[in-house]
């Protein structure tokens, strides 16, 4: 039984983490939802309403195109490369005893890096045509012409990608390597007895049993892909000529270079509803998760 | 089962890889940050010729980086501190006590985890900008520490869920008060959860960007990571030497840091993902 000092007593203790969270987050958020029906241009006393008139502009609007089918790259080069990539890994490391930690370690180091230092390494020194590797792998002489990724409008996203993925993927590794060494040890050994072989082991035996945390991280990786914007604003601001655009950089300029507050929150509302959904298997996913 | 030599020798090749991959950037990084522009573009994987240190003082000058680290330890502690102080009861009564709107607040976090950060940072600025505290790092901190506290929270939660509910009970028996029980009982027990949250936020404080370049305008008021970005204004220079050996600067911080604790860093990204 809860008594009612007990209740209070909770919602003070509660208060603090809440109070910040709304202050922050959701007023505002209330707040853009509202202006994106706005033609506010982010200092004018009066917000014109304006309906859905925002919406309508950029659904018509060819860079939006451009970015909702960047945003889909990017979602789908992270749910292919870093999970299996950072799948095999952390089967790998399963099997290593004593190397694991440190091979962990290593693997972790990219993970750690400020977005800003890891975009302009790659700017600078892997990526540049005139100081960076391409410019010495040019130099060779044998017979390659790499030009600068970042400047092609085909795989400029793929490029800028390649570099958020090097960051991330060994997050991915260490997940599923938690999750892998939780398998249960006499499901693992009925399975030796009868003779299985890895790829055996692997899909019957340990793949259903972290298969609840795969579909966890799976959801959080499309929530992020449409969130995406670090890299892209650091490595390309959406160059060349728009083609490297996202959802999350498209907001951003409307909002700061071109002072259109209304516009800018009606690409943030699209966003979101995009994470929205994708949120709500979340939600259900790690709830689901806890119960089981 | 015995793995065959061969399967033994793949599997170390594709290690080796993909530490290679890992590292490989990070080689350029320590071995151009010691040469001249010149000798650089002449070749970017070679070792130093002789040993450039003058890259450094110029990287630390240009980016003023004495102010940035200032600014940045002022942003990660104010930020982690804010946190742990509301991240810690809250955790405490979503981990460990039958409130009745705890799963409303548990969802409430959730979402406010996947929220884009464009969904409230022009309100945000606009009323920032109001108050004249834009390029005011304590403001940052504030708003940081609201990114990071649904995590938080949730973590914090996941460290309260593992105290046996009868350590509770027998406190209760002896007459403790809730303070007391808190400050005796339960804040002891999930240190381990305290380092890990501190641990995670410190990391993300220090390598945040999207806040951190909207609000702190003004040099002064730079974090490293905003020096170190100044270096690369267009305009300002090509002399990729003196860059390399910025990005040394702020790597060579976090990599210590992260080394040295990284057991509770492993903790806290793999607490909550993986159940146990």
């Amino acid at each position: 039984m809860v008594n009612r000092k007990g209740k209070i007593t909770d919602i003070v203790l509660l208060f603090p983490a809440l109070f910040i969270s709304i202050s922050v987050v959701l007023i505002p958020s209330i707040q853009t939802i509202y202006n994106s029906l706005t033609s506010w241009n982010g200092f004018a006393a009066e917000k014109t309403f304006i309906g859905f008139a925002n919406y309508l502009e950029i659904f018509e609007d060819r860079y939006f195109h451009i970015a909702i089918k960047n945003n889909i790259i990017w979602m789908l080069l992270f749910l292919t490369i870093p999970v299996c990539v950072g799948m095999g890994m952390a089967l790998l490391l399963l099997q290593r005893k004593r190397s694991r930690n440190f091979l962990q370690m290593i693997f972790l180091v990219p993970y750690v890096l400020a977005p800003v230092v890891t975009a302009m390494i790659f700017k600078n020194i892997i990526y540049s045509p005139t100081s960076g590797l391409i410019h010495f792998l040019n130099e060779l002489n044998v017979g390659l012409d790499l030009k600068n990724p970042l400047t092609s409008r085909e795989f400029g996203i793929i490029a800028v990608a390649a570099v958020d993925m090097w960051h991330f993927w060994s997050y991915l590794m260490i997940i599923y390597l938690a999750a892998l060494r939780q398998t249960p040890a006499d499901q693992l050994e009925a399975a030796r007895l009868d003779g299985a072989n890895f790829p055996q082991l692997f899909f019957h035996i340990y793949l259903p049993n972290i298969k609840p945390t795969v579909h966890l991280m799976s959801i959080m990786i499309v929530i992020f892909s449409f969130l995406a914007f670090d890299y892209v604003n650091l490595m390309t601001q959406g160059g060349p000529a728009h083609y490297t655009e996202l959802l999350a950089t498209l907001a951003y300029t409307s909002a700061f270079s071109e002072r259109k507050i209304g516009m800018a929150s009606a690409y943030s509302v699209i966003m979101s509803v995009f994470g929205l959904i994708a949120a709500f298997f979340y939600t259900k996913a790690s709830m689901k998760e806890e119960r089981d | 089962m015995k793995p065959k030599k061969w399967s033994l020798a793949l599997q170390w090749i594709l290690t080796v890889i993909m530490a290679f991959i890992s590292l490989f950037p990070l080689y350029l990084v320590l071995i151009n940050a010691f040469k001249t522009h010149a000798e650089i573009v002449a070749n970017p994987v070679a070792f130093p010729i002789e040993v450039y240190w003058q890259n450094f003082t110029t990287a630390w000058k240009t980016a003023d980086f004495g102010h940035g680290f200032l600014n940045s330890l002022r942003l990660v502690s104010v930020t982690a501190l804010i946190v742990l102080v509301a991240s810690l009861p809250a955790g405490y009564v979503l981990g460990m006590r039958k409130f009745r709107g705890n799963r409303i607040v548990q969802i409430y976090f959730l979402m406010a985890m996947t929220v884009p950060v464009q969904l409230f940072l022009f309100p945000l600025y606009a009323a920032l900008s109001k108050l004249g505290l834009i390029g005011n790092v304590y403001a940052v901190c504030f708003i940081i520490a609201a990114i990071n506290m649904p995590l938080s929270v949730m973590l914090m939660r996941t460290f309260f869920m593992r105290i046996p509910v009868t350590i509770e009970e027998a406190a209760r028996l002896d007459g403790a008060s809730t303070s007391q029980l808190l400050r005796y009982v339960i804040i002891p027990m999930v240190r381990p959860g305290i380092i890990t949250v501190a641990v995670l936020v410190v990391l993300n404080a220090w390598n945040e960007y999207l806040i951190s370049s909207t609000f702190l305008q003004g040099n002064e008021n730079f974090t490293v990571t905003l020096g170190y970005l100044s270096l690369n204004g267009g305009s300002v220079t090509h002399d990729q030497g003196m860059k390399m050996a910025g990005a040394l600067i702020i790597i060579v911080p976090i990599l210590i840091f992260f080394l040295s604790l990284q057991k509770y860093f492993v903790d806290g990204m793999t607490n909550g993902a993986v159940k146990e």
